[in-house]
């Protein structure tokens, strides 16, 4: 295919914060630039000004700033209608939990501006919250920890009796602590509440390997592609900064059967303890593509470009194999811009 | 007790098992050793060319040989069907 056979297509990509606990954007916009297919101009969303793929050279080509979710549909609704007025933009691919609420709320109102989409329903985004999980898994036959909703830091001591310890402490979007004693539970309930509010869900420990699938499912019941992946360095944030694809039919059959049940629209990733006799037990169904969604690209099944493309209305072809034992390891890199670059962004919102 | 067909070693005696990611290092003789397992050699077969190979004694090979297992154990390298 030559340069000017290329379909040309504006891609709007939020997530651009690749930091320690990294958005997925970075890796998504590589995805994209890898296929082949498309001639690709990449319009970054920031929602603060030192996200560092605002600045990386070669990941988005503009970047504007849009507004938090806590804003609301309508001011970011207004936003894009502005970014799109300039950009033209083709598709969007939201990359957090937290703003996933509001695209898929406006995603009718995208779709009459000229601006496809590929997320999951709103019936399928809240039936995997952590909230619903134990629910979802038992009426689909998956295995999935006893957890309890709390509203108010009283409950605990009894939810704490009755898992006994240690047991997880998770915050409603993010984050997870183990807890070893009713204190350090109480601490963990604070800080979580803090940070991201009520409610906080209290989990069963459940002892083993940790292993994540990133997946995408046609929105029919058909997966377009699952590589199942163990982190093999993780932060003490408990992210993953290195991690190997693997060998295991059976994490494949897990992926495919949660797409089935669901006719998942989109990518998503599957967080599983694999205890020591080998059960699968489900931790959390993130509603979006993984951080190290690049990993995928790089053992040969472009999760992000896919997803595009069936945005697109594009007939897409379910990958069948992937290299197993691909890495990825994360890195550090100090980044040199001027403060010309960081007074346009924080000023104009706009680079 | 069965080798997992789908471990990699390599000639420098890396081992990778694709199923859960973990990775391992062993010397020549292991690396010879799990080859031979994964070629579905009999324990009297294995006996016989290490043996030769590494010019062993035959009880020192074989109390070396019930480690070496015991460690393919531990890390579920092999199973027992």
């Amino acid at each position: 295919m030559t340069n000017s056979a290329k379909r040309k297509i504006t891609v709007a990509v939020t997530g651009l914060n690749a930091v320690d606990s990294p958005g997925p954007g970075v890796a998504v916009i590589r995805g994209i630039r890898d296929c082949e297919d498309f001639d690709v101009r990449i319009i970054g969303l920031s929602y603060e000004s030192l996200e560092p793929g605002i600045y990386m050279e070669g990941i988005a080509d503009k970047v504007y700033q849009i507004p938090y979710p806590a804003a609301g549909t309508e001011t970011l609704l207004s936003r894009i209608e502005y970014i799109h007025a300039i950009e033209k933009i083709d598709v969007i691919i939201p990359n957090f939990d937290a703003e996933l609420h509001n695209f898929i709320k406006i995603s009718p109102q995208l779709k009459e501006f000229g601006i496809a989409t590929f997320l999951p329903t709103n019936e399928q985004f809240e039936s995997r919250d952590k909230v619903n999980l134990f629910k979802f898994g038992e009426k689909h036959g998956f295995l999935i920890p006893k957890d309890k909703t709390i509203y108010d830091l009283s409950e605990l001591p009894a939810v704490a009796k009755d898992f006994g310890y240690p047991l997880v402490v998770k915050g409603k979007y993010y984050e997870a602590t183990v807890a070893y004693t009713l204190e350090q539970a109480q601490k963990a309930f604070h800080k979580l509440n803090a940070k991201w509010g009520l409610p906080i869900i209290v989990q069963e420990f459940i002892s083993g390997t940790e292993v994540n699938i990133a997946a995408l499912g046609d929105g029919e019941g058909n997966t377009i592609s699952a590589v199942p992946m163990r982190k093999l360095f993780i932060t003490d944030k408990g992210k993953a900064w290195a991690g190997i694809t693997l060998e295991e039919q059976s994490l494949i059959d897990l992926a495919e059967k949660f797409i089935s049940a669901t006719k998942w629209r989109g990518g998503f990733e599957i967080e599983i303890m694999r205890t020591q006799d080998g059960k699968p037990y489900i931790m959390e169904v993130n509603p979006r593509f993984p951080a190290w969604i690049y990993l995928t690209v790089g053992a040969g099944q472009n999760q992000p470009a896919s997803l595009v493309k069936l945005a697109l209305g594009e007939k897409v072809v379910p990958y069948t194999s992937y290299e197993v034992g691909k890495l990825f390891i994360r890195y550090a890199w100090d980044l040199i811009t001027d403060v010309s670059e960081f007074q346009k962004i924080s000023a104009f919102g706009e680079l | 007790m069965k080798i997992h067909s789908n471990l990699a070693v390599s000639d420098s005696g890396f081992i990778f098992n694709p199923s859960n990611g973990d990775s391992f290092s062993t010397n020549a003789v292991g690396a010879d050793i799990i080859r031979l397992l994964k070629a579905g050699k009999s324990l009297a077969d294995i006996k016989k060319e290490i043996s030769v190979k590494y010019e062993v004694e035959p009880t020192v090979f074989e109390k070396d040989y019930e480690d070496f297992i015991s460690q393919l154990q531990d890390h579920f390298l092999v199973s027992n069907d």
